[in-house]
C-alpha cells in the first residue's frame, strides 16, 4: 500500500502546540534565561555562560541530594510497586466489596498533600503521636526529630501510605481487563498459579506498570510539600531531597542564576530517566 | 479418549433456581461415542457454551452427572478431567514462543523434555507452523494465533475430549474454510473426541458426525446432518438449519389425514397425529414442486441465489417458499405446488408428531 502524505494534519496539532508552548515551553524559557545571567536586582542582568552550571557540578550539597534522592525514589519504587500489584491481585473482582476496596484505596489519594504531611507530623510525634508514642512503648527508640532512620522511616512510610493506592488502582484496572478466556486456558492447561501470574497476568500488565512505575517515578523525584511539613528536610539535612535544596536556593538565598541551573538540571534528570524507564520497559515490544 | 456420558444434568447461574426460567441448561442426558466428532448448534444464548463449560469443569452443574468412561467426573476440575478447550477468542500466551506455547501443557504436567519436543514438532508440522515455532507468538495473525491455541489443544496425546467454542468467530472468511477443512482433517487423523460449539449450521453440519441442534436450554434433536435436513424433529430445526428454512403451513389431521386449506396433503406421519394442539405442515422448500394440479398458490417473486432460484408464492394466506434448479422453468402468476409425501411432517405444537414426546 502506498501511504498518502498530507501535510494539511500538522494544522490540527497546533491548537495542542500552542497551549504546550504557553503553559510549557514559554515560562521554561524565562527559566534558561537566567540560568546563563547574573543578576544583582534592579533588573540589570548581565550575561555569565555556563558559570552557573559548572558551579552546580561541582557543588557538593547538589550531590548529596541527588544521592538522597535517588536513594528515596528507589525505595518507595521497590515497595510501591510490588505492594501495590500484591494489594491489587488480593481484591475481589465481583460483588459489593468492590466499591467499599475502591474508596478505601482512593481516600489517601484525596488528602491534599500538606494535610498528609501535617497528619503524619502529627501522628508521629514522640510524646502524644500515636505512631511515636506507640513505637517508644514498644521499647523501639523513635524520634523523627532526632534521628535520620527514624526521619526516613516516616517519610517513606508516609509516601507508601499516601501512593500506593494508585499503583493497586492502576494493576487492578489491568487485572479486570483481561478477559475470563485466559484463566479458563490456563486451567485447561493445567497451570499453577504461579504460572498464571508470570505468564498471563504480568505480561498483560506491562502497560499499566510502565505507567504506575514512571508516575510514581516522577512525583517522587519531585516530592516537596510533604517532607517539607513533616521533616523540614531534617534532621540536619538528612531528608533534604533535590526539591527542598532547590527551593532553599531559589527563595533562601534568592540565587536566580544558579537555582535556574538547578532547574534545568533537574528537569533534564527527570527526563532523562523518564525516557530509561519507558525505553527498557518497552524494548520488548519492538522485537 | 473417553466416551461421554451426560445424565439429567441441570444447571443455573443463580445460587438458588427457583423456576424453570432460572435454568440456563434445562435438561438434559446425552451419550457421546470415544472418537466421534460432535457439533452443538444453536442460536445465541440457548445454553450450549455453558454445555461446554459444564464438559470441561470450568462450571460445576447444579444438577446431574457427566461421566467420562464410567468415571463421575461432575466435580472434578478441568486438569484432572483431562481435556483441552480452543475459545472463541485466541489464547496465547504473549511472552513466550510459538513453541512454549505449545509445549506449556506438556511442561506443566511434567513431561520430559526430549517428548515435549518429538511432540511439538510433530504438531506444529500438523498444523503448518513448523516455520514460526521459534516467533513470539504475540506477532502472529488471527488465524495463526488460533491455530497456536488448537495446538494446545492436540498437544496431548492422552486428552479425553477437545472442544471447540465457536473457535472461527475472529478468523477472516477465506481463512475460516481452510481452517475448518484443518479441523476435519486432524480428527480424521487423531480419532480424538472432538465437540465443536457453534451457531453456525455450515459449519456444525460439515465438521461433525452427529449434531446436537440445542434451543431454550434444552436439546431439541440430535442425529447425523442428513436426518437434520430430512427429518426436523422440530419445527425449530426445520427453521434453523438450511437456507431457507422450512415452510411450516398451519393444517387440520382428520381420520389421519392431513388437510391444508381443506385440500388433503398426503404426509409421512399424519396418521400418528392426535389431531391437538397447535397442528402445522412442514416440508422444506427442497421438496415443493410446480405441479399441473395440486395446492393452488400465486406466485410472489422469484429470487436468484445462484445455483437455484428461489421462488415465493402465496397460497390460503400463507408463504410457500421453494427452489427451483438452474434451467427449471419458472413459474409466474397462477398455479400448483406439490409436496413430496416422504419428506412432509405434521408438527404438533412444534414437535413432530408420533415422536418420542
Amino acid at each position: 500500500m502506498t501511504k498518502i502524505e498530507n501535510n494539511r494534519a500538522w494544522w490540527l496539532v497546533l491548537p495542542v502546540f500552542l497551549m504546550v508552548a504557553f503553559n510549557a515551553l514559554l515560562p521554561l524559557m524565562t527559566v534558561v534565561n537566567y540560568s546563563v545571567q547574573e543578576t544583582f536586582g534592579n533588573n540589570e542582568f548581565f550575561w555569565s555562560g555556563t558559570t552557573w552550571f559548572q558551579q552546580l557540578l561541582h557543588d557538593d550539597q547538589f550531590h548529596d541530594s541527588l544521592k538522597r534522592q535517588i536513594v528515596f525514589t528507589a525505595v518507595i519504587l521497590a515497595i510501591e510497586i510490588p505492594l501495590g500489584l500484591a494489594i491489587a491481585l488480593c481484591m475481589p473482582r465481583s460483588g459489593r466489596w468492590v466499591s467499599v476496596c475502591l474508596v478505601l484505596l482512593a481516600l489517601p489519594l484525596l488528602v491534599p498533600w500538606n494535610v498528609v504531611g501535617s497528619m503524619w507530623n502529627i501522628m508521629a510525634l514522640p510524646d502524644i503521636g500515636l505512631l511515636g508514642k506507640g513505637l517508644n512503648a514498644l521499647g523501639i527508640p523513635y524520634n523523627y526529630t532526632r534521628q535520620p532512620i527514624s526521619a526516613w522511616f516516616t517519610v517513606v512510610l508516609m509516601d507508601v501510605w499516601h501512593w500506593t493506592s494508585l499503583v493497586v488502582l492502576l494493576c487492578y484496572a489491568g487485572l479486570v481487563a483481561i478477559p475470563d478466556a485466559y484463566y479458563q486456558a490456563a486451567k485447561v492447561d493445567g497451570a499453577k498459579p504461579w504460572a498464571v501470574f508470570r505468564y498471563i497476568q504480568l505480561p498483560k500488565l506491562k502497560h499499566v506498570l510502565t505507567i504506575a512505575i514512571l508516575l510514581r517515578f516522577m512525583d517522587s523525584f519531585m516530592i516537596y510539600t510533604e517532607v517539607i511539613v513533616l521533616t523540614g528536610g531534617g534532621p540536619g539535612s538528612t531528608t533534604k531531597f533535590l526539591s527542598i535544596d532547590l527551593v532553599q536556593k531559589a527563595l533562601g538565598g534568592f540565587d536566580l542564576g544558579p537555582a535556574a541551573a538547578f532547574s534545568i538540571v533537574y528537569f533534564l534528570i527527570i527526563l532523562f530517566l523518564s525516557w530509561l524507564f519507558y525505553t527498557l520497559m518497552m524494548r520488548e515490544e519492538a522485537k | 479418549m473417553a466416551e461421554i456420558r451426560i445424565e439429567n444434568l441441570r444447571h443455573s447461574y443463580m445460587a438458588n433456581p427457583r423456576g424453570e426460567d432460572d435454568y440456563a441448561l434445562k435438561r438434559l442426558s446425552l451419550t457421546w461415542q470415544d472418537g466421534g466428532a460432535y457439533a452443538l448448534l444453536g442460536p445465541s444464548g440457548c445454553g450450549k457454551t455453558t454445555l461446554l463449560n459444564l464438559i470441561s469443569g470450568l462450571l460445576t452443574p447444579t444438577v446431574g452427572t457427566i461421566s467420562f468412561n464410567g468415571r463421575d467426573v461432575s466435580r472434578a476440575s478441568p486438569e484432572e478431567r483431562n481435556i483441552a478447550q480452543v475459545f472463541q477468542f485466541p489464547v496465547i500466551y504473549d511472552t513466550m514462543t510459538v513453541y512454549d506455547n505449545l509445549a506449556f501443557p506438556l511442561r506443566n504436567r511434567g513431561v520430559p523434555e526430549p517428548d515435549i519436543k518429538s511432540r511439538v514438532g510433530e504438531i506444529a508440522e500438523m498444523l503448518e507452523l513448523t516455520k514460526t515455532l521459534s516467533k513470539r507468538a504475540s506477532g502472529l495473525t488471527a488465524d495463526g494465533k488460533q491455530k497456536i491455541s488448537l495446538g494446545r489443544g492436540l498437544v496431548r496425546s492422552d486428552v479425553n475430549v477437545i472442544m471447540f467454542d465457536e473457535p472461527l468467530t475472529v478468523i477472516d472468511p477465506h481463512l475460516k474454510w481452510q481452517l475448518r477443512s484443518k479441523l476435519k482433517e486432524l480428527h480424521l487423523k487423531t480419532k480424538r473426541t472432538m465437540i465443536y460449539v457453534t451457531h453456525d449450521q455450515t459449519e456444525a453440519l460439515t465438521f461433525a458426525d452427529q449434531v446436537v441442534v440445542m434451543n431454550l436450554g434444552e436439546v431439541v434433536q440430535s442425529g447425523t446432518p442428513v436426518e437434520l435436513f430430512e427429518k426436523p424433529q422440530h419445527t425449530f430445526v426445520g427453521h434453523f438449519i438450511g437456507s431457507p428454512g422450512m415452510n411450516v403451513l398451519p393444517c387440520e389431521v382428520r381420520g389421519g389425514q392431513a388437510l391444508y386449506g381443506g385440500q388433503a396433503v398426503a404426509t409421512g406421519n399424519a396418521p400418528a397425529a392426535s389431531g391437538k394442539g397447535r397442528v402445522e405442515l412442514g416440508v422444506r422448500p427442497e421438496f415443493v414442486s410446480v405441479a399441473a394440479s395440486g395446492i393452488p398458490a400465486d406466485v410472489v417473486r422469484v429470487s436468484d441465489a445462484g445455483r437455484y432460484r428461489i421462488v415465493e408464492a402465496r397460497s390460503h394466506g400463507h408463504t410457500i417458499k421453494l427452489l427451483l434448479k438452474e434451467g427449471d422453468r419458472v413459474p409466474e402468476g397462477k398455479t400448483f405446488l406439490a409436496f413430496d409425501p416422504s419428506h412432509t411432517q405434521v408438527y404438533e405444537d412444534g414437535w413432530m408428531a408420533g415422536s418420542r414426546r
